[in-house]
């Protein structure tokens, strides 16, 4: 005897695949699939059909190829003999190196402004405040442009230093020029023994690593606190400082000075990087301090309200019990700040700096015609950045996330 | 009974407090003295703005704004602001009507004008929920009629197009007695046959019947500030629903689908949007059939809603995340499906969690309209470009990009406050 509740067996309908939630996701993603699939095989054919009717290929060879053009920022060894894959990897660093020192900058400026967003003193909470806001509210390209524009036409020419009475000079005891043509500060000298001060400077820095692993262990076995900033700036600076003068001050500063029309020597820093950077550094440092002023916000007020009845100092509170809780709240979004920075440093074709879309996006791409292998190369480097940044910056968050049980 | 009382039996008078409590010393000492370390940073900041007010303000007081050229500006300096630093804001003045509406037709500046009123009408209903529901009439004509007004051209095949939704309709209407199922698959597939097949064709007969037509633009007289309201409006508006289904096929229970939007929202997250508008500006005639060519600024309106349309998505999915377990399974008790109760209980929530994002994706869509101009689209940094290149103007900068950034500034700015009284007015929760 069959009940009404016995399940149906063996009767499988068609319709079944529309109006059975059991199957109705299935016919949904093949749907899709074959969409998805379809929507692939016509983009691959159009692009095959228009590369042949263009009578191009599709070829990477093009890297190997003498580059004939010459990048005037560089961090390694490049002339225009060299070929379009070391063109690519100078434009490559030169991201980098922008994206590394945009994200140091944006967060000191971020952090302090943030901080002092939320302190007591009513003026300088509103000066940050018109500071975010201004920075927040108008375009970064905007930023990019005016900041070159005001360094290369708001400075004086290297010649107004030159003569009797000039009409500029070098700031910070005639250490650093600023010109039209870019900024120019002293640069170091590596003399002999200066490998040795670089290493006793790195096991310094191996050792804050230490002190730091050592102190904290100590601090979680017996509660006392060690005053860790004055030691850990004591292992930072005295090692170096003694070995420094030991060796008979193996690295010295050579300074810039006006030779002719120009200025030769020390470290040139060219306009369009310095205006990336600062731009880049303060937009980006605005949206961090709100970010810094959200994180400390939601920490409530009754963590600080404990520490102070256990008898914590306020400094101590601060370091021990508002910001490691803070932390959690600030890295996710600051992540996305930096990837934002790594990105939006891709607007260097507005100064000119020679970044990876200025040279293989740029220049590579119009000498030898490849769109579309430039291009797929380029969002593919892109990607990978973007995709390494938010990978390791998770790992970092996962290491501090609050471990829920 | 003697009459000596050693209790007081009627009350002192309230004293003021002491000169140091009160008033503004009170305030001062609170905030700006309170301590060595707030006493030294008052003194910075008076230092610095001090030091900023003492060179803006007798620059701006100083402005001018009549003149043709930089150096007639500094003759009027010279002569009558004693050599004094002047602004000169006569290149507003003077080059507002590019600044504004780029190189569009200057007779016709009626229409983009009157496109940008219209906005304030249509955006009303969308922004404030206690005017007559009937204006959201009005809304969904405006896309049409600002693509009308601002291209001009013939009218027929915009309501042509408008009319493919009304197609949609009678057909869902006439075949979902059917079944539902062929009724929704109607729905999508007559409109298009309408828009592919039909629509030019009637277009062109009502408009040999009744020619309805104003002198139309190119796209590439657009520009100012007219092309990035035009870019950052069709992106925002579109945008918010791609976004929106980004989300949910993330959130999706279905691995193919969910993997797919991953893919997607990873990509387009992973590379700069100026590498997508270049993608749009070169590639396109690669990935397209032959011959396929369409406008510019259509094409950099679909990268800008695809890239904001990511960054929607993950927001979004913030939201959904955020909203209790208890909230869905609420849904599903109720026997809910998957749309009613996305629609009636998950995505009002989640987008009232997901607003001050959301409209920060907003602000950030609109200030990345700046990026058009790498691929030749003249908005407004383009023509302070044009402008400093220009002899007459050659050497003029703060004047121009402080006119750029204020009037970012104000629309940008005025969008968070927005977003902020909006989430105000939403809170439902009791603090």
């Amino acid at each position: 005897m069959t009940t009404l509740t016995d399940p149906q067996t063996d009767s499988f309908r068609l319709s079944q695949l529309i109006y059975d939630t059991r199957y109705r996701s299935m016919t949904i993603q093949v749907v899709a699939l074959i969409g998805f699939v379809a929507m692939t095989a016509w983009l691959v054919s159009n692009t095959i059909t228009n590369l042949e009717l263009l009578g191009k290929d599709f070829d990477y060879g093009f890297l190997s190829v003498r580059s004939g053009y010459d990048i005037n920022q560089r961090l390694v060894e490049y002339s225009s003999d060299s070929t379009h894959l070391s063109a690519t990897v100078v434009g490559l660093l030169n991201t980098l190196l922008v994206a590394f020192m945009g994200c140091i900058l944006a967060t000191i400026v971020g952090v302090t402004a943030g901080v002092l967003r939320l302190s007591n003193n009513w003026l300088t909470a509103k000066l940050m405040a018109v500071y975010i806001e201004s920075f927040r509210n108008i375009p970064v390209l905007l930023w990019i442009i005016a900041f070159f524009a005001v360094l290369t036409e708001g400075t004086p020419a290297p010649r107004a230093f030159k003569g009797e009475s000039p009409t500029s000079s070098m700031m910070f005891n005639d250490s650093v020029a600023v010109t039209n043509r870019g900024t120019y500060v002293p640069s170091p000298t590596w003399g002999d023994g200066s490998s040795i001060l670089v290493i006793v400077f790195l096991l310094s820095l191996a050792g804050i690593w230490f002190f730091g692993r050592y102190s904290k262990q100590r601090q979680e076995a017996t509660g006392d606190i060690l005053p860790n900033g004055w030691i850990k700036l004591a292992i930072f600076l005295v090692p170096t400082v003694i070995v420094f003068f030991l060796l008979g001050r193996p690295v010295g500063l050579e300074y810039p000075a006006l030779k002719g029309f120009n200025f030769s020597g020390g470290l040139h820093i060219r306009n369009s990087l310095l205006a990336l950077w600062l731009a880049l550094s303060l937009y980006t440092g605005s949206f961090i301090a709100e970010n810094v002023r959200a994180g400390i916000l939601a920490i409530s007020k009754g963590q600080t309200e404990a520490a102070y009845a256990l008898g914590i100092r306020p400094s101590k509170t601060m370091n021990l019990v508002v910001l490691p809780q803070a932390l959690r709240v600030i890295i996710p979004p600051l992540i996305s700040q930096y990837l934002n920075l790594t990105k939006n440093s891709s607007l260097a074709i507005a100064v000119g700096y020679m970044d990876l879309r200025a040279t293989l996006g740029g220049i590579t791409l119009n000498q030898t015609g490849r769109e579309l292998e430039c291009m797929l190369l380029m969002m593919g480097i892109y990607l990978t950045i973007s995709l390494l940044i938010s990978g390791s910056m998770n790992i970092y968050n996962n290491s501090v996330k609050l471990k829920e049980r | 009974m003697s009459n000596v009382s050693y209790v007081r039996d009627e009350m002192l008078p309230e004293r003021e407090p002491p000169m140091s409590e009160r008033g503004v010393v009170k305030w001062v000492r609170a905030n700006l003295l309170s301590g060595w370390v707030n006493s030294v940073l008052t003194v910075l900041a008076i230092y610095v703005i001090y030091s900023i007010l003492s060179h803006i303000l007798p620059w701006f007081m100083n402005s001018i704004w009549q003149g043709s050229s930089l150096s007639e500006c500094r003759e009027i300096r010279d002569t009558v602001n004693n050599g004094e630093a002047s602004a000169c804001f006569a290149v507003i003045s003077e080059r507002w009507n590019q600044l504004i509406f780029g190189f569009y037709p200057k007779h016709l500046y009626l229409r983009p004008v009157l496109a940008f009123l219209l906005l304030f009408i249509a955006l009303a209903p969308v922004l404030f929920d206690h005017l007559p529901r009937k204006l959201f009439v009005f809304t969904a004509v405006y896309p049409f009629l600002m693509v009308w007004l601002i291209w001009g051209g013939s009218i027929w095949p915009l309501v042509m197009v408008m009319a493919g939704f009304g197609v949609a309709y009678i057909a869902y209407r006439a075949l979902s007695q059917v079944s539902a199922l062929t009724g929704i698959i109607a729905a999508f597939v007559a409109p298009v046959i309408w828009w592919l097949l039909l629509s030019s064709w009637v277009a062109g007969a009502f408009h040999s019947v009744l020619p309805i037509a104003i002198e139309s633009v190119e796209s590439k007289e657009l520009g100012g500030f007219t092309i990035s309201v035009v870019i950052g409006l069709s992106g925002i508006a579109l945008s918010l629903p791609l976004g929106i289904v980004l989300a949910l096929g993330r959130q999706s229970d279905m691995p193919l689908v969910k993997y797919m939007c991953v893919g997607f929202i990873e990509f387009i997250r992973g590379v700069p949007l100026i590498t997508l508008l270049f993608t749009a500006l070169l590639l396109l005639n690669y990935f397209l059939p032959k011959g396929t060519n369409f406008d510019v600024v259509i094409r950099v309106i679909i990268m800008v809603t695809l890239f904001s349309a990511a960054y929607m998505a993950e927001t979004i999915r913030g939201g959904l995340a955020a909203l209790p377990r208890g909230q869905y399974e609420a849904a599903d008790s109720l026997g809910l499906d998957y749309w009613q109760a996305q629609r009636l209980i998950i995505m009002p929530q989640a987008l009232k969690i997901s607003i001050p994002s959301i409209v920060g994706i907003f602000i950030g869509l609109f200030k990345d309209t700046t990026l058009v101009i790498f691929i030749g689209i003249s908005e407004m940094l383009g023509f302070v470009n044009l402008i400093r290149s220009n002899t007459a103007w050659n050497g003029i900068y703060w004047e121009l990009f402080i006119f750029v950034g204020l009037v970012f500034w104000v629309c940008c700015f005025s969008m968070s406050r927005y977003s902020q009284w909006l989430e105000r007015k939403l809170q439902t929760d009791h603090r």
